[in-house]
């Protein structure tokens, strides 16, 4: 024997199925990972609109008032809640999967990260430009 | 300050009894003391039937490592004065198999250390009359942190999926493996990307991100399991296309 | 009760013992060979060792120069063949465990870096920034789990060795995870259990440094040597003991006293330079800075607080670059335990009980007197450190007496017969014996009061400064301790982990060791490198230029006889540092 084989008097606490309450970034990293179900969501309407679109301008102008009915423009503020959650927590989470090196060191953490918001910004002001313009 | 301060203890002795119980200790305050200062008072002074692991009262050895206060902790470095005014709920660590009070079984870690090949690989062996492999500092850094783990296990008991999936090999194991992966002098990182990018390997993990946050040298292994979930699928990529 | 064999069994899982259990897996793979700790490798002291590893690699630097520093640094009491072979194989050895991996700091041409160390002429400290040890014990286990033929008993605590027809042949164990005591036997065993610290109440070393291998041989039969030599190193934190690497100084720290004055150039050790000077102040060897630490204490020069007197270590003048890059552990350290920043604030500092020189007395093929039995690492004494040991030799030690001893040992279990029934008898009488230990009550001792009361007699018996007077006082405490050990109370009655019967037994064998270490220095009735004598203040090299061979006679008391010291090249001179 190498390791003492497994004993049946070992105790083995159960993971309770509230484990992710226990401590608030187990809750925040739950959230973060329900935000895809609403990233879904949104790709959902978004090819609705695609589709409304298709249908020529009367049944763009249906789609826009079934959009402006309060029930979904409630849905749409949390959609974008957690889009943005989305987008913002992999913006951190990316910095780590990547090592690189700029001109012999390592290029930190915070520099990647402030790089992703700064595309994300440009991409914003390039997409609300061309939304009011027209 | 206070002149003293009360530890929760979980105690756990399958000989008398089939489930872990609490027990009650007061101990002197003092504000040098740990939580291990603190357990060696009970065991010298008011319990000797506690067990409990500990070596270099440094943070080095790995020994220590309990739940104070539901957190995954080097108990050499958890000031008593952090968790004021108590009471203070020490546990065995957690995803363990507790053996007998604070003493937790760490034989599946190790099986699954072993099964990343931690050591250095080479398709032929240096000679020794060829003096050292160079090594720039540059290079020693790419691997360095995954370098600095203990084999503590707080990132074992930080990671919610370790305690779900009992196949998951485990954010200490994966940033060992990194280490020689990325060690310049290296080559056996197509050895270690089967049991890596297999079941159990990686993609089991979901960047929960606690181990980083628990682990007391830094060694940032949520880190060292991204960096290969990227690198690993370069390399799957290149494999499908014919490449080593 | 369970028995297991092999053909090579290691006890103790640290550099020394990995070092020895990967020689025999190399030198003979036909062998069985067996590593028992009682804690899993990783755990073992050795990873606490800090500043770095001496070998010659470096032009301008030669064999000899490396020997001498080390004879001379032992005040002549090595064995100098010992360390002709240690001076020797010290680079073969640390270029193997680069190849196996470990993370060696580097210059910026990618080659190995080496750094200053007290007490050597020439910079030839190899370092893994302040961490080596670390690094070379997990560079070994990792290595080691390599070798699938290297059987493991993980936590497994060994009580006594097994030893018949003037051959040891294995040992018995208690399986702490479950109680059960294995009988295991083998056709060589190899002491690698590191040294016994825990004797004194202020130490670096780490709870399991309680000397079971030595205690183990020496009830054995084995003799142990040179005990009287007890390393203190310079710079401790207080309260805790922890170890401020001799890199902090190496690399430039001073030691100041309450008035800020660097109170070594008074004790023969050279003058302030505005850079180290090899050799010198700063970097004398650790024996002298102890002993200049109880004086500057003798005159009122040293700081008072809480914990005891100290001095200081000031390292700012260095700069936060160097030290993030070649002493980060030490500000950690700094930062945690004492909430101090050396980057801005003087580190409190004192002697702190750090290495025992002494051990199970081998020869230069880590073989000792009782066939079968070998030795490596600081649980041994060969002796290549002699009175007082050079910082950074210990590591490459482990190393180059592990190989050694491993190799010693696949040779001679390869040409014995297995053992036979009569070591298993006395395996089953060793388990009675536990059983009945772990069953007793109704003991009036506590354990820990025990431990306490020794502690503090070996500190004021024989501390740094040692008299006939403390010594003899000590001796007469020692015994009395162990009369009341034989009365010591287990309430742990139980099988699963019973941490408490480790104590008590750790406790056993502290006390034949305590009292080894003081009837050596009762003997020895000279002053030499650690060992200092208030009424015999010289070097004594007519009588004493010996080992001490300590054995346990018929009513357990330890007997002294000299053992002399092997001189090749080097006739004893003058120990000169600073000038």
């Amino acid at each position: 024997m190498s390791q003492t084989a497994y004993h049946p008097r070992w105790h083995r606490k159960p993971m309770s199925v509230w484990w992710w309450l226990e401590k608030p970034a187990y809750a925040r990293f739950v959230l973060r990972e329900i935000s895809s179900v609403f990233v879904a969501l949104f790709a959902g309407l978004t090819l609705l609109h695609v589709q409304a679109l298709r249908e020529g301008p009367d049944g763009h102008a249906r789609f826009v008032e079934w959009l402006r009915r309060p029930g979904v423009l409630a849905l749409d503020a949390v959609i974008l809640a957690f889009v943005l959650l989305h987008a913002f927590t992999w913006f951190h989470l990316a910095a780590r999967a990547v090592a690189l090196r700029f001109m012999g060191r390592r290029v930190p953490d915070g520099a990647i990260v402030a790089g992703n918001y700064a595309a994300f910004l440009v991409a914003s002001a390039v997409v609300a430009f061309f939304l009011t313009r027209g | 300050m206070p002149e003293s301060v009360t530890l929760v203890v979980t105690r756990y002795r399958p000989e008398q009894e089939g489930e872990p119980t609490t027990q009650s200790y007061e101990v002197p305050f003092r504000k040098e003391w740990v939580v291990l200062d603190a357990l060696n008072h009970v065991k010298d002074r008011l319990d000797g039937s506690l067990s409990y692991r500990w070596s270099c009262r440094m943070g080095v050895c790995g020994s220590c490592g309990m739940m104070v206060n539901g957190e995954p902790k080097l108990t050499c470095g958890a000031f008593l004065s952090e968790f004021l005014p108590g009471p203070i709920r020490v546990e065995p660590l957690r995803s363990f198999p507790v053996i007998r009070d604070l003493v937790v079984d760490i034989g599946d870690f190790l099986k699954k250390l072993r099964s990343v090949r931690p050591w250095l690989v080479r398709e032929r062996e240096k000679p020794l009359e060829e003096g050292e492999f160079r090594q720039t500092p540059e290079q020693l850094d790419a691997f360095k942190p995954f370098s600095m783990c203990i084999n503590c296990l707080l990132c074992y008991s930080a990671c919610p999926i370790y305690g779900l999936e009992p196949s998951f090999v485990g954010p200490a194991a994966i940033a060992l493996a990194q280490r020689y992966n990325m060690d310049s002098r290296d080559q056996g990182a197509a050895v270690r990307h089967d049991v890596l990018s297999g079941k159990g390997g990686i993609w089991e993990c979901t960047f929960v991100g606690e181990c980083s946050e628990v682990c007391p040298k830094h060694v940032d292994p949520a880190r060292a399991i991204q960096q290969y979930k990227l690198t690993g699928v370069l390399r799957s990529l290149l494999s499908l296309g014919g490449g080593r | 009760m369970e028995f297991a064999s092999c053909d090579v069994l290691v006890v103790g899982g640290g550099g020394a013992g990995l070092r020895a259990a990967i020689a025999v897996a190399e030198a003979d793979p036909s062998l069985r060979v067996a590593v028992i700790s009682k804690v899993y490798p990783m755990r073992s002291h050795t990873v606490s060792a800090e500043g770095g590893a001496a070998a010659v690699i470096k032009p301008g630097d030669s064999l000899d120069a490396h020997a001498y520093d080390t004879i001379s640094g032992g005040d002549w009491i090595p064995d100098q063949d010992a360390v002709e072979a240690f001076v020797r194989e010290a680079p073969q050895e640390m270029l193997r465990i680069e190849h196996w991996g470990c993370p060696w700091s580097r210059e910026p041409d990618g080659s190995v870096a080496v750094r200053a160390f007290g007490g050597m002429k020439v910079e030839r400290t190899w370092f893994a920034a302040d961490k080596t040890g670390f690094h070379m014990l997990h560079t070994l286990f990792q290595t080691s789990l390599k070798h699938d033929e290297i059987r493991r008993f993980d936590e497994c605590f060994v009580t006594r060795l097994l030893v018949d027809d003037g051959r040891c042949q294995g040992v018995v164990a208690i399986e702490l995870a479950t109680g059960r005591v294995l009988g295991i036997t083998a056709r060589a065993v190899i002491l690698c259990t590191g040294g016994c610290g825990k004797v004194f109440a202020f130490t670096t070393n780490a709870a399991i440094k309680n000397g079971d291998g030595m205690a183990l041989a020496y009830r054995a039969g084995a003799p142990l040597k040179d005990m009287e030599f007890v390393q203190y190193h310079p710079t401790g934190l207080p309260f805790t003991g922890i170890l401020i690497t001799e890199a902090a100084r190496s690399e430039g720290g001073h030691m100041l006293n309450k008035d800020g004055y660097r109170y070594l150039q008074d004790y023969d050790l050279g003058k302030p330079q505005p850079k180290p000077v090899l050799r010198s102040m700063e970097l004398g060897p650790r024996d002298r800075l102890s002993q200049a630490f109880v004086k500057e204490q003798e005159k009122g020069r040293t700081l008072k607080g809480p914990y005891g007197d100290y001095v200081h270590l000031d390292v700012r003048h260095l700069g936060q670059a160097l030290i993030d890059r070649k002493l980060p552990f030490v500000r950690e350290l700094c930062l945690k335990y004492e909430n101090i920043d050396p980057v801005k604030e003087m580190i409190p500092v004192r002697p702190v009980v750090h290495y025992m020189m002494g051990g199970v007395s081998t020869d230069v093929r880590g073989a000792t007197p009782l066939a079968g039995l070998f030795a490596a690492g600081e649980c041994a004494c060969v002796s290549i450190n002699g009175a007082n040991r050079l910082g950074s030799n210990s590591l490459p030690e482990l190393l180059v007496f592990g190989a050694r001893a491993g190799r010693s040992a696949a040779e001679f279990a390869a040409r014995q017969r297995t053992p036979g029934p009569a070591v298993s008898a006395q395996a089953v009488d060793e388990e009675l014996r536990l059983q009945a230990l772990v069953a007793r009550t109704g003991g009036k001792e506590r354990v820990a009061t025990l431990r306490g009361e020794m502690q503090k007699t070996m500190e004021r018996s024989a501390g740094i400064y040692r008299s006939q007077a403390s010594l003899e006082e000590g001796a007469t405490a020692l015994a009395r301790l162990s009369e009341r050990y034989a009365d010591v109370a287990v309430d742990d009655h139980s099988r699963t982990f019973n941490t408490e019967l480790t104590s008590v037994l750790e406790l056993g064998y502290m006390l034949d060791l305590a009292r080894s270490i003081v009837a050596a220095a009762l003997w020895r009735k000279e002053s030499r490198g650690s060992h200092q004598r208030t009424d015999h203040p010289a070097r004594d090299d007519g009588q004493y230029l010996v080992h001490s061979l300590t054995t346990r006679d018929g009513s357990g008391a330890p007997h002294i006889a000299p053992l002399p010291v092997t001189i090749t090249r080097w006739p004893p001179g003058e120990r000169v540092y600073g000038r």
